[in-house]
């Protein structure tokens, strides 16, 4: 009897497949919870999605490459269809990135779509990392989120780095010449670990395969694992949102998963794709046939890295030759300190949220975020730091700069020593300003209303602009954003009169909270008593 | 909060203000809770959904016809056709098709689905609660119990040699594979130290590949030499030439300033190693009017006329200088090897 | 005699007589017609050195000295050839407009029979690099292959891989070769204007040096193929990174604010 009814109101299939599906993956449960998960919907909330769908690009791309790349140092002399390289002598890889290039059909595409989508992917990172910098988004529940996100970065550089090598290229082996040149000024080890790496001396026969399996498997795998990572907790955490009204610390606002955030997420991925398969139709990447093929005794001036790799090689131009000789050895500081300073540029923006938290002792969860004029001191770090790396970026890039805006390398290189020292200060200072006189033009707005650019005249003959009061939602965005107390050490003599010597580090706490959040570093928000003296007097034109 | 569907009347609804209207007398800056959803035009006019329907299945459909385009593209153009198109220039005919086919095909996807979430879709706001990440007090205490439970029957405290000999042995373990990597290359031993330079070996013309004579070389001029016996195909050619390239140039012996690179030329003629010594890029943008050699990678300058000492940039010694003579057949060789390490600093480099 | 007599009213005599006197003449042009076309070449010559020196003296003696010796100015043109008179004059270069790192290519403001006389009188003043002829810097049949590694070995140094230029120290910079005449490419590379050291004969056969021009046609010319598409000015990453971060990354921030913008809303009635 039983088998009668199931057979008379039999599902439709698709129903069917997902019950197999559930029975053996409990496909209901995670799709009860997330089937209609809500998504606020913020084109900056987008930048994130660009690099996960660049970096699959990246992946589709990359396994076309390897069908036909060929990571291999053996010299081979070329006969392929590429002109004026005829009987050049060179390694395998490059001679394999040629044909890639000239005779597999679609080749070119597909290597110019890898290598955009790796311009893309990195800078999309940086941004997307910025954007979350700058609204506070890496605050508790976030922190390791964002550490997943920066090693998602640091890791990306490295990809890239031995992608571009790969190659074996004029251009980029000397940038693997450089890598070995720093590596060998790395104190006691440089040798041992450049000799191990390169399996002897420069450039040996290993190192294109030995990158091979870096670029392709090793650092691949763990990004992958980390952005699987990343992707869970942002649907663990739920995504988080702008002030306004109807959405809270409690709440998320937007759009259901299924349908709209599938479409145009979806649809997302389409653009991105086509986007960047359209700029590899219109634009070449690394023609690296014009480059020629990597020899240790030839060079091309114009020698930088990928963009990304591009501020530590600003540091490495910019600094000054310093070399120690002592008891037979030699420290190459003029190389050293700036390896040493790309790692602590880098180091200070992933620990950032941990010392944030520290100075303000906060200790609950924030979904909602900050806008950048609302924490100055935070966004002039940011913008500090922001201006670091790009005075960098233009000492990795001296001599295009020199050539196109005519002007002395050497003037170049002296500019950017100074401005490493003078413009993060003044960038800090500026930035914390401009914050500062926005948040008073929001106070400003809240308690007098919007200009609403209609003259008065007023029968004493005086002319006045009308301002219209603020809607009540608007006033609520206007005000919704928390501000700390400065952090007090407090009485250093308890009630028993017995002295009590605060720590340094308390100290230390106190002095940045109060760089922070003392008066002159956030304007004070309106208050409803303000408003209301304000609105119900004379105050209002 | 507000889950309300979209109004099945054409007209827009008229929502009272909000529904905090009542909190604002007592905090002016209340949350006034989600404004009403406004239609959109779609949602009230049928014809205009029906134009978006029209737009959205035109792109997919125009989406079909570019990988139709792709394929046709694949068979048409010869792999090595090349065309003139403004303003690109001259392009392969088959990636700019291949890409901008593909492109296409993508992107009229992407543009169909978005469009049609946008305009079809329902795009009312809806408010999902969130819950506390942190445990509740409960849980964590059960949690807390077990595993209390759980360290109490391992007996992992009380049986102290048991624990510490096993993190002795994890500890140990990774070392295996630490050993494992040692023959992923030599020792360095002295191999930095020296090149294929030695005396009486000939300075060949990397241009033409014979040996230089000193009346080849005028001053003014720039060439760039190896050391004779090293061959093209040889197997260890990179790394041979990666430390023995050498950049020869030629100074009015008064012009030179160093003495020791005034005895070390032959009749002003000075080789120097091509290597920088900042991280080893071949060095060779030579100013002859001054001197001078930039490094193209680092920027790093060299005095040719004073010993090749470094006037700017980050190398931090100067460039080793090769000695050389002429021989029996009027060829210029070398009176030995470098003398220092060419190429970057190290830590044994002393 | 008396045969030579007897024989004189031959049928042939006239013809043999003719022959001779075509022979003799022949020989004659050929022991003096030389001599007359030297006298007539040097006489050319030294007519050209003095126009020259009369425009020697107009463009170029207040800085190189009435006899070429040099002054703090100038350098001594003494032995420097006509090769680089050629080059200098022709690509605008001579005569410099004002001091600075660098004295720039500009538009030739003398005639090429101008610079051709400059040139012989530079060249009077002691012995250097010679013109060269059009079949010396024809690249026709040369190896572009071998080019392009000759130019990664002696040039791309400073002139980038494809000869786009690049910088050199305190504002100096090697030039960008797209568009340089194939004989200017040469005489550069023999007399090493300004910053740039020579390339002689001696240490770069003149088959080497076409082989050079070929590799910098096929690659930075009019011509040249790109085939990915825009070259981006063939300067690399800097470029690149440029492009990709405002073109392409910033593309799809465009595009990312149309998907997630609102849509348009019905007007409230």
């Amino acid at each position: 009897m039983s088998t009668a009814t199931e057979t008379k109101r039999k599902a439709p299939a698709g129903e069917r497949v997902a019950d197999w599906a559930d029975g053996r993956l409990g496909i209901y449960g995670l799709a009860k919870a997330n089937m209609r998960k809500i998504f606020p919907d913020h084109w900056s909330f987008m930048l994130g999605e660009i690099c996960l769908y660049s970096f699959i690009i990246i992946i589709l791309t990359g396994v076309y490459l390897t069908l036909f790349f060929n990571p291999s140092m053996n010299e081979v002399v070329y006969h392929g269809s590429y002109e004026p390289m005829q009987g050049i002598r060179m390694s395998a890889a490059y001679a394999s990135t040629l044909d890639i290039s000239f005779d597999v059909r679609g080749g070119l595409l597909v290597r110019q779509i890898h290598h955009w989508a790796a311009i893309i992917f990195l800078a999309g990172m940086f941004v997307h990392m910025f954007r979350v910098f700058f609204t506070g988004a890496y605050r508790k529940p976030r922190e390791i989120n964002w550490l997943f996100g920066f090693l998602l970065f640091v890791l990306g550089m490295f990809t890239g780095f031995t992608g571009y090598s790969l190659p074996d290229d004029l251009l980029s082996g000397t940038g693997v010449r450089f890598t070995q040149g720093a590596i060998l000024a790395m104190p006691i080890v440089g040798t041992y670990i450049s000799m191990f790496l390169f399996g002897g001396e420069f450039p040996g026969t290993e190192i294109i395969s030995r990158f091979y399996s870096i670029h392709i498997l090793l650092l691949p795998g763990i990004m992958l694992g980390l952005v699987v990572a990343h992707l869970i907790l942002v649907f663990f955490h739920k995504h988080t949102q702008f002030a306004g009204p109807g959405r809270t610390n409690k709440n998320v606002v937007g759009m259901p998963l299924l349908p709209v955030y599938m479409a145009k997420a979806g649809g997302f991925f389409f653009l991105v794709f086509g986007f960047i398969a359209i700029l590899s139709a219109i634009a070449t990447i690394n023609p690296i046939w014009a480059l020629g093929p990597y020899r240790p005794d030839q060079v091309s001036t114009g020698a930088q890295p990928d963009w990304y790799m591009g501020f530590a090689e600003g540091f490495v131009r910019v600094m000054p030759g310093w070399e120690i000789n002592l008891w037979g050895h030699t420290l190459a500081l003029g190389v050293l300190i700036p390896l040493v300073l790309f790692g602590v540029v880098l180091a200070a923006l992933a620990l950032y949220p941990f010392i944030e938290s520290w100075i303000t002792g906060d200790k609950r969860e924030h979904h909602i975020l900050d806008r950048p004029r609302n924490a100055p001191t935070r966004t002039g770090l940011g913008v500090a730091w922001v201006t670091i790396y790009f005075v960098m970026l233009i000492g990795g890039g001296n001599d295009i700069w020199a050539t196109h805006f005519h002007l002395s390398l050497n003037a170049i290189s002296w500019f950017v020593r100074i401005a490493f020292f003078v413009g993060p200060v003044v960038a800090f200072i500026v930035t914390r300003r401009i914050c500062l006189g926005l948040q008073r033009r929001d106070k400003e707005k809240v308690l007098h209303g919007r200009e609403s650019g209609t003259i008065k005249r007023l029968p004493h003959g005086e002319f006045v602009e009308i301002h219209e009061p603020l809607s009540q939602g608007q006033l609520h965005t206007l005000t919704a954003h928390e501000q700390y107390k400065p952090f007090e050490i407090g009485p250093t003599v308890d009630e028993n009169g017995v002295e009590r010597k605060p720590s340094a580090v308390q100290k230390l706490r106190a002095r940045l909270s109060r760089g922070y959040y003392g008066e002159d570093n956030q304007i004070a928000k309106p208050t409803a008593e303000e408003y209301k003296e304000i609105t119900s007097g004379h105050g209002h034109h | 909060m507000s889950s309300q569907q979209i109004p099945e009347t054409n007209l827009p609804v008229e929502q009272d203000a909000a529904h905090g209207a009542v909190e604002a007398a007592a905090d002016p800056f209340a949350d006034p809770g989600l404004p009403a959803h406004r239609p959109r035009i779609q949602d009230i006019d049928e014809r205009a959904a029906r134009r978006s329907e029209r737009a959205v299945a035109f792109m997919f459909t125009l989406s079909m016809l570019a990988t139709i385009g792709f394929i046709a593209s694949y068979v048409i153009f010869p792999v090595d056709k090349i065309v003139y198109i403004w303003p690109l220039g001259h392009v392969s005919a088959l990636n700019f098709s291949l890409g901008m086919t593909l492109g296409l095909a993508l992107f009229l996807i992407g543009t169909g689905a978005v469009h049609w979430a946008r305009t079809l879709m329902s795009d009312v706001e809806v408010a999902d609660d969130r819950h506390a990440i942190e445990a509740e007090p409960e849980v964590k205490a059960k949690v807390m119990a077990d595993f209390a439970a759980g360290a109490k029957e391992s007996a992992i405290g009380r049986r102290k040699l048991i624990r510490n000999t096993m993190f002795g042995a994890l500890a140990l373990v990774p070392l295996s594979g630490v050993v494992l990597l040692r023959d992923l290359g030599p020792l360095p031993e002295k191999k930095l130290r020296s090149t294929l330079w030695a005396k009486g070996k000939q300075l060949v013309n990397m241009n033409t590949m014979e040996p230089l004579r000193p009346e080849d070389i005028v001053v003014g001029s720039l060439t760039f030499a190896m050391p004779e016996g090293l061959e093209e195909d040889a197997h260890d050619f990179q790394t041979q030439i990666a430390k023995a390239a050498l950049m020869i140039i030629r100074i009015e012996p008064d012009n030179i300033k160093d003495k020791r690179e005034r005895e070390w030329a032959h009749e002003g003629i000075v080789a120097f190693s091509k290597i920088c010594t900042h991280v080893g890029c071949p060095i060779s943008l030579y100013e002859q009017q001054t001197h001078h050699v930039l490094c193209p990678c680092h920027q790093s300058t060299f005095d040719l006329s004073d010993g090749a000492r470094v006037i700017f940039g980050p190398a931090g010694h100067a460039l080793p200088q090769l000695r050389i003579g002429v021989n029996s057949e009027g060829n210029l060789e070398a009176l030995g090897d470098f003398e220092e390490p060419v190429g970057p600093a190290f830590w044994e480099r002393g | 005699m008396k045969k030579l007599s007897a024989r004189r009213r031959h049928p042939l005599a006239a013809v043999v007589v003719l022959l001779l006197a075509l022979a003799a003449t022949g020989g004659l042009y050929a022991a003096f017609a030389p001599a007359g076309k030297a006298q007539a070449d040097e006489t050319a010559q030294s007519l050209a050195i003095d126009e020259g020196k009369k425009l020697y003296s107009v463009g170029c003696a207040s800085c190189h000295g009435s006899g070429g010796q040099g002054t703090t100015d100038g350098p001594s043109l003494v032995g420097v050839g006509s090769a680089a008179v050629d080059f200098q004059v022709g690509t605008g270069r001579m005569p410099a407009q004002q001091p600075g790192a660098q004295v720039p290519k500009k538009p030739v403001i003398y005639t090429q029979a101008e610079i051709d006389q400059l040139a012989a009188y530079v060249a009077s003043l002691g012995a250097g690099p010679i013109t060269p002829t059009g079949s010396q810097v024809d690249p026709a049949g040369a190896d572009v292959a071998k080019g392009g590694d000759l130019f990664r070995t002696n040039c791309a140094q400073c002139h980038n891989f494809t000869g786009k230029g690049g910088a050199l120290t305190n504002g100096k910079y090697a030039p960008d070769l797209e568009g340089v005449s194939p004989k200017h490419i040469y005489e550069a590379m023999q007399t090493g204007p300004q910053s740039m050291p020579s390339f002689p004969d001696s240490t770069m056969p003149e088959q080497e040096k076409k082989d050079i021009i070929a590799y910098i046609k096929t690659v930075n010319g009019d011509e040249s193929a790109s085939p990915g598409g825009l070259s981006l000015g063939g300067l690399g990453p800097v470029s690149e990174g440029l492009f990709g971060w405002i073109f392409g990354l910033g593309g799809l921030i465009a595009i990312a604010v149309w998907v997630a913008a609102h849509t348009a809303k019905a007007k409230k009635s």
